[in-house]
């Protein structure tokens, strides 16, 4: 087996995973000194000046960082409120219909967000079953297989991958991946499975296919990274125990490292999705910004990201712009319930990790 | 036997998968030095866009918007994570202490468009122009989580023993804070701001509607600014040919200072594991 199956250990803040830190929130290091109580007594009993001053210097510091821990607090709050406020007339005019009306009409004030949910939702999907195997693949290799160093050092690249900006994807994306779509491989699978509705009428080479291509290849390093870290967090006996019934180590693998592991791996996946909804800039270069649903995924179509980058600085009166702080809102509810729920999966691996300890 | 063939075939499959994810960013790195490579030259990075339709010309003052509002970022984001991050560790109670941290988080899962609506409805609409505050605010906004999180967790790797040491030499707790616990965790501290600079540095969608865009130099921080992602965007999605190898140099020159500020800190500033 390769050496540090065993080895637990926390991501860095700098690794793409460690914003769904394996430590569950609540389980904080007491670092507060009992001290403080002792130093705090005498003073009454002194009362001198200095002790005074030293009194005062703590609570001149406590009261400032208090302070900025609070707007941490204030600031999430007043987006929150923001976004809603901004929203009110929108609501109040659409009601429900805002997100079953299909069209998107700012000459006669008539907004309805489906066309935009429906792009980001199968931009998503299409991103995910791309992205999945290839990143559970990767990580499999990383975990399982490959070397101490040979891991480390993809590790590094893959981390160095999730930090290219967005615009650079999109500029990659327009200029080398929407062409080929054109050429090849719009044109290739048109010749292979044209029969299917998913893949039929025209390829322009932007639309929903090469925008869910180019997610997938953004949101691939965040599933490699927690993966692989989940599965180094399987204990070294499972294994074991395993291999001692005479199994092979891909069935190890497959059925008792990737079981052991599974809700963690979940989690990477509701994070990774997470980000492909509220991707903007590569989608919007991409995707072909039209607001139709085809059954076709060469058709050009629109997210709510994108719709909003593009119309916000155009959007005049204030219901136009009201609804599309709207779609923001209904972005902000949407990826703030996928990152609970990652972070839910992620804390139960761990979790069962603890009681198995 | 069956077996065996399957565990080979397969373990080759993810040793593909991995090769395949690392040659993206190979390809990424190489096809932007070679498209934008031959177009960065001393008049690229120091001269004003032409006027439209005209060749040549730079993107002097796109660099120069960055970096304002990455220092305005800098200078609102990072001190509000650290402090607050202060607090956590040194004073909060577990109650408030989770409600901080959970905001923290729900903060940075926030698409970086929606933070650029908040600053919009907020600045923008407020004083009535798009400027470099606006656009530093947003950014600020998205760098709070990063420093937060780093500061604090670098702060816990202080040894118990370092903050006892100091308390009985009679030390108050700020002193001890500034003088042993502080310095003691800054490099891991630094790392991680580096880090989250070089994340924002490369945000557009955030100051599409914030900062703007400015084909001039912008004077002072209460004008339209220029900066470098977004013209990036601007000059990928534009008609003009000329626009679009501008568009690769200025990627080219962005990608270098993300990717060169990642692996310089990563490999030089990697503060020991605890």
């Amino acid at each position: 087996m390769p050496a540090g199956l065993g080895a637990r250990f926390q991501p860095r803040f700098f690794e793409a995973n460690y914003w769904i830190s394996l430590t569950p929130m609540n389980e904080q290091i007491a670092t507060q000194p009992p001290e403080i109580v002792a130093l705090s007594a005498p003073p009454s009993l002194l009362s001198s000046s200095w002790t005074r001053r030293i009194r005062m210097g703590d609570l001149v510091a406590r009261g400032i960082t208090f302070l900025a821990a609070l707007s941490v607090l204030v600031i999430t709050v007043a987006l929150a409120w923001e976004l809603y406020k901004g929203s009110v007339p929108s609501i109040k005019e659409f009601g429900w219909k805002f997100i079953t009306q299909k069209t998107w009409d700012p000459v006669f004030l008539s907004f309805g967000s489906i066309t935009f949910l429906f792009g980001t939702l199968i931009t998503s999907v299409i991103a995910l079953l791309l992205a999945v195997p290839v990143g559970i693949g990767a990580a499999i290799f990383l975990a399982e297989l490959a070397p101490r160093a040979i891991s480390s050092a993809l590790t590094f690249v893959i981390e160095l991958l999730a930090a290219v900006p967005s615009v650079i994807y999109g500029l990659l994306g327009i200029f080398v991946l929407v062409p080929f779509m054109r050429e090849h491989g719009g044109a290739s699978l048109k010749a292979a499975l044209g029969f299917l509705p998913i893949f039929s009428g025209p390829n322009y080479g932007v639309g929903v296919l090469t925008a869910g291509i180019v997610l997938a290849v953004m949101i691939v390093p965040f599933i490699i990274s927690i993966s692989r870290e989940v599965l180094l967090a399987v204990p070294r006996e499972q294994r074991e125990a395993s291999m001692a019934l005479g199994a092979t180590h891909w069935e190890t693998t497959w059925h008792v490292a990737m079981v052991y592991a599974r809700s963690g791996i979940f989690g990477s996946i509701f994070l990774a999705l997470a980000r492909a909804l509220g991707e903007t800039m590569a989608v919007t270069m991409v995707i072909g910004n039209t607001p139709q649903i085809s059954a076709s995924l060469f058709a050009p179509g629109y997210t709510m990201a994108a719709v909003i980058a593009n119309e916000f600085t155009e959007a005049t009166g204030d219901l136009y712009l009201s609804a599309l702080v709207e779609i923001g809102l209904l972005l902000f509810v949407m990826t703030m319930i996928i990152n609970a729920l990652a972070r839910l999966l992620i804390w139960s691996t761990v979790r069962k990790q603890g009681a198995a300890a | 036997m069956r077996r065996r063939i399957t565990n080979y075939f397969i373990f080759s499959l993810t040793s593909l998968c991995a090769l395949l994810a690392v040659s993206v960013l190979l390809f990424i790195l190489g096809y932007l030095l070679w498209h934008g490579g031959r177009s960065i030259n001393w008049a690229f990075l120091t001269q004003l866009p032409k006027p439209v339709g005209e060749s040549g010309g730079g993107i002097a003052n796109a660099i120069v918007g960055s970096g304002k509002i990455i220092l305005i970022a800098t200078l609102f984001g990072v001190p509000l994570g650290f402090l607050g991050a202060l607090y956590l560790v040194e004073y909060g109670g577990t109650r408030f202490n989770f409600a901080v941290r959970y905001a923290a988080d729900l903060l940075n899962g926030v698409p970086s468009i929606v933070i650029g609506i908040f600053a919009y409805t907020l600045i923008v609409l407020r004083t009535k122009q798009f400027s470099a505050w606006a656009g530093g605010f947003a950014l600020g906004i998205m760098m709070i989580p990063t420093a937060l999180r780093s500061t604090e967790e670098f702060l816990r790797l202080v040894p118990r023993e370092l903050r006892e040491a100091a308390y009985a030499l009679g030390a108050p707790q700020w002193k001890v804070i500034v003088t042993v616990v502080i310095p003691v965790a800054m490099r891991g501290i630094l790392t991680g701001i580096m880090l989250s600079v070089a994340r924002i540095a490369g945000e557009t969608a955030p100051l599409l509607f914030t900062s703007f865009g400015n084909r001039f130099w912008s004077h002072g921080l209460n004008e339209p600014t220029a900066s470098l992602p977004v013209m990036i965007f601007t000059y990928a999605v534009g008609p003009y040919d000329d626009w679009h190898q501008q568009a690769w140099a200025a990627g080219l020159i962005l990608l270098l200072g993300v990717l060169l500020t990642n692996i310089v800190v990563r490999l030089f500033f990697r503060p020991r594991t605890a």
